[in-house]
């Protein structure tokens, strides 16, 4: 039987976690070592860090706060945006990443996923597709969180992803992503049914039963999740939201929580169990 | 360091993530030094030979660094070796991957990769999962793992397996899609773990103390 692994993402810009809505219109939430201790200690299986700005700017930002996680928080760290190059990688991985998560520059340079998984094996490249659904119904996939138009359909390009090395796929529904209605379940399961490699879906989940619909559907393996969990973290240590920059008055206000109903690690996965989809507790 | 000191060398042939172990052995107080020279791993108490990434490149690596016949010669005199991951593979004879390559020959035995389908079923390669560990037909009291119970979850990376040719040297079975491998090995000074325990947990770091306390490299 399949174990999914849930995976915790946390967007990061300068010294501040952040999450915005179909990856845009970021927002202020707190420290990325408060959030990352609490899923640590809440059952994540991984935890990932996403550089939401540096794809843009062409900027790494991400080494001390990668370095401070892995030195107590013993499980799987996955680093992601901004990356180019070789030797970009091999720097995250320096600083303590095990895995690290590609999208604006494999499409860019395709050989890049091959260069990179045979120097560094496989499972250490994940690749990102960020898919917006046209109205003609065809995915494309963007870059630069969904800004960038490419005019590459989703699933040829999952296709390549695999045949050039890649361990695993993330794929995010731009579409849906930060709205809590829910996941692209078709976008999602027609991935994972032509790919040969893990898949972890990403992108609109705002319940529990979300989750569970989503697995019930599919051979995915892994789903990452952050509002879900921000929110819930939020709500359980509101007296230590603070930040130095942006403004998290939407926060005490809640504004933004109609949507959805967050939940720890722990209660979803109890609820996943429940539900006989397997996973760690 | 003090002089009685045990000094454990955390083996590095330049591929793969060294950071978390070495956070690891610090973690539980074991005095270990990431390092690629010889005369390192010649004087070390204990090695640690960890790895992610392709087999081939790992013994080219090695043998680069000239590396091979100091281990081969550390673990044959007694020496207690931690294997992780591709590490565990590397003592093994061969590997099946990309045709055939020789490996440390510590352990008689050959390196598989899945296969793409199982009972009908397409099984993901890699296996990326926290997996379950389970009982061979050894008890875990004398071992690494006794702090554990049985069927605990460990975090698997990887698209390889072992397969020892001496049974009674599996300490654990793992069933990924209803394929089951060996997921850990136990044969005298050398113990190594398919998974990764430092990418485990607190579960995972008592495998780690459990090997210092064991070997006597912490007090």
């Amino acid at each position: 039987m399949k174990t999914i692994r849930i995976i915790p993402r946390l967007d990061i810009k300068g010294p501040n976690l952040v999450k915005g809505i179909h990856l845009e219109g970021l927002r202020v939430l707190g420290k990325p070592a408060d959030f990352a201790k609490y899923y640590y200690e809440n059952g994540a299986d991984e935890l990932i860090f996403m550089d939401v700005v540096a794809s843009l700017y062409e900027r790494n930002s991400l080494h001390d706060i990668i370095s401070e996680t892995a030195k107590n928080k013993f499980i799987p760290i996955t680093v992601g945006g901004g990356l180019r190059t070789i030797s970009d990688i091999k720097e995250v991985l320096r600083v303590g990443a095990d895995k690290v998560c590609l999208n604006t520059a494999v499409i860019k340079d395709p050989e890049l996923i091959k260069t990179a998984s045979r120097k560094f094996g496989s499972s250490t490249i994940v690749v990102s597709i960020e898919a917006i659904k046209e109205e003609n119904g065809k995915y494309l996939a963007y870059t630069d969180n969904g800004r960038e138009y490419t005019g590459i359909d989703v699933f040829e390009w999952a296709k390549k992803v695999d045949e050039s090395g890649a361990g695993e796929i993330v794929i995010t529904s731009v579409d849906k992503e930060g709205t809590g209605q829910g996941f692209d379940i078709d976008l999602i399961s027609k991935i994972s049914s032509i790919v040969d490699i893990p898949v972890i879906a990403h992108g609109g989940a705002g319940t529990k039963q979300h989750v569970v619909d989503l697995i019930k559907e599919n051979t995915i393996d892994a789903v990452m999740l952050s509002s879900l969990f921000h929110y819930q973290f939020i709500k359980e240590n509101e007296s230590r939201i603070s930040s130095e920059e942006g403004n998290i008055e939407f926060l005490k206000q809640k504004r933004s929580f109609h949507t959805f109903e967050p939940c720890n690690i722990l209660d979803l996965k109890t609820t996943l169990i429940e539900n006989k989809i397997e996973c760690r507790i | 360091m003090t002089k009685n000191e045990k000094k454990v060398i955390i083996i590095d042939y330049q591929l793969g993530n060294l950071f978390s172990v070495k956070q690891a052995c610090d973690t539980i107080g074991l005095n270990a030094v990431i390092s690629t020279s010889k005369d390192d791993i010649l004087s070390a108490d204990a090695l640690i030979l960890p790895g992610v990434g392709a087999f081939i490149e790992a013994m080219k690596n090695l043998e680069k660094l000239d590396l091979i016949n100091a281990i081969k010669s550390k673990v044959n005199s007694g020496t207690p070796i931690f294997g992780i991951c591709l590490g565990l593979q590397l003592l093994f004879t061969k590997s099946e991957e990309f045709g055939s390559a020789n490996g440390l020959d510590l352990i008689s035995g050959v390196i598989k990769k899945f296969s793409g389908d199982l009972d009908g079923e397409k099984i993901k390669v890699p296996h990326i999962m926290w997996n379950r560990i389970y009982m061979s037909n050894k008890s875990w009291t004398e071992t690494p793992l006794r702090d554990l119970k049985d069927y605990e979850f460990m975090y698997f990376i990887h698209s390889y397996y072992v397969n020892p040719d001496n049974l009674d040297f599996i300490l654990t079975n793992t069933n990924y899609s209803g394929k089951e491998f060996c997921s850990s090995v136990m044969h005298k000074n050398i113990f190594a773990t398919q998974f990764h325990p430092e990418k485990s947990s607190d579960k995972g770091i008592s495998i780690y103390k459990n090997w210092g306390l064991m070997n006597k490299l912490i007090p």
